[in-house]
């Protein structure tokens, strides 16, 4: 695997740590602290310190049957939780994203395709195919966008981002992505807002392809 | 190895339910003052109290005492639950990190975990009044959507080493944010 050199800001995993993140950006933080031990380690330096106050919490007296009810449900036999495991470039949250199936990419234009893996107030997570050395069109943003390589790489005009890399951009950066020489790029991403694109023609299709 | 940890272990390694009691006596009560916080009845608040501790109990193996704090682990449980319940859909969680089940925890690890535990706690009881419920508001607060703001060049190791450099070096922050 390639070294990663973008990670995640630290308000963003404090924040992921806290909780506080809507659920496409959760997505790209917990794919990317599967492929990052150093930031899944400050990720839960974060958490030490929810533990610290929990523990400092005062105490809630609890109902006399509380205690006696679970003790008794230690033992009652329960169905396991569905584990996703990494398939593939596609890490475990994004396999539980996908409900454990394969990706089914529409088609963008330009040989670009897309899989939208969820949508709502929160915002939008996807993946994105492109194919090596084509470009991503020209777009800005209307608030933050997360992107993390999966596969390949790509350059824009902040700097060139293999797999596990980050980029953070918002609504003041209008990049154009390009995909590297090589393999071709697949990348989760995140929005909270749809992106806007730069040309006409893609802004017509926004509505159409949710992008 | 601090009681909590040892108690912990024992349900881990050997399904000790006296030990799991005592963990229920211990994190139970703060739980569920930290699930109301978050606007939810008493009724309610001891229907997730129950299930956190379920998992606390039916996911022991998952502990790893070189890595977190019994309170830290019960803490992302605690955030986990909350979030399924109130967003009906499970928060995106890392894969697992597999730890050697039957080897012993390596003792200095441990200890040199818990140490930094108590700094970090020593740093939190030295903030100011506003400033602590700043932070406690930002941890065990409610799950709304908080402002970020970018930030970047983090320091690269192994992570078990890192996790008490970023407990250290949020101590000093808490510090620093004492002094300002
Ligand atoms: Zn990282």
């Amino acid at each position: 695997m390639s070294t990663i050199t973008h990670h995640i800001p630290e308000p963003i995993l404090a924040a992921y740590a806290a909780g506080a993140l809507d659920h496409p950006f959760a997505l790209v933080v917990a794919t990317h602290l599967s492929l990052c031990d150093a930031c899944r380690a400050d990720a839960e330096a974060h958490e030490a310190v929810g533990g610290a106050l929990l523990e400092e919490t005062a105490p809630e007296s609890l109902s006399a049957a509380c205690k006696a009810q679970l003790m008794e449900r230690l033992d009652a036999p329960h169905a396991p939780e569905p584990v996703y495991r990494r398939s593939g470039v596609y890490p475990g949250p994004v396999m539980e994203a996908l409900k454990g199936r394969p990706p089914r990419w529409k088609r963008l234009g330009g040989g670009v395709r897309q899989t939208i893996l969820s949508a709502g107030q929160g915002g939008s997570a996807r993946l994105l195919y492109i194919p090596a050395g084509q470009a991503v069109p020209d777009h800005g943003h209307n608030g933050l966008e997360l992107t993390l390589v999966l596969q390949g790489s790509f350059c824009d005009e902040t700097g060139r981002f293999g797999v596990g890399d980050v980029e953070i951009a918002d609504d003041t950066l209008e990049h154009t992505p390009v995909a590297g020489a090589g393999a071709d790029c697949i990348c989760l991403a995140a929005t909270d807002a749809p992106l806007r694109f730069s040309s006409l023609i893609p802004r017509l299709l926004q509505p159409i392809f949710r992008i | 190895m601090s009681e909590q940890t040892r108690w912990m272990l024992a349900v881990r390694d050997h399904r000790d339910r006296a030990a799991f009691a005592a963990l229920f006596d211990f994190f139970a009560p703060r739980l569920k003052r930290f699930v109301m916080r978050g606007g939810m009845g008493s009724g309610q608040a001891e229907e997730i109290v129950q299930e956190v501790m379920l998992t606390v109990w039916r996911k022991a193996a998952m502990f790893d005492p070189e890595r977190a704090q019994v309170s830290s682990w019960i803490y992302r449980i605690a955030r986990n639950r909350q979030i399924d319940k109130l967003r009906r859909e499970n928060r995106p969680l890392p894969e697992v990190l597999a730890h050697d089940p039957g080897t012993e925890p390596d003792a200095g690890q441990v200890v040199a975990l818990e140490q930094e535990t108590v700094q970090l706690k020593q740093a939190l009881g030295k903030l100011k009044p506003e400033q602590r419920e700043m932070i406690e508001k930002a941890y065990l607060g409610e799950l709304t959507h908080q402002q970020i703001n970018e930030q970047t060049g983090l320091p690269l190791g192994t992570i078990k080493s890192r996790i008490r450099l970023g407990l250290e070096r949020l101590r000093h922050e808490l510090k620093a944010m004492r002094d300002e």
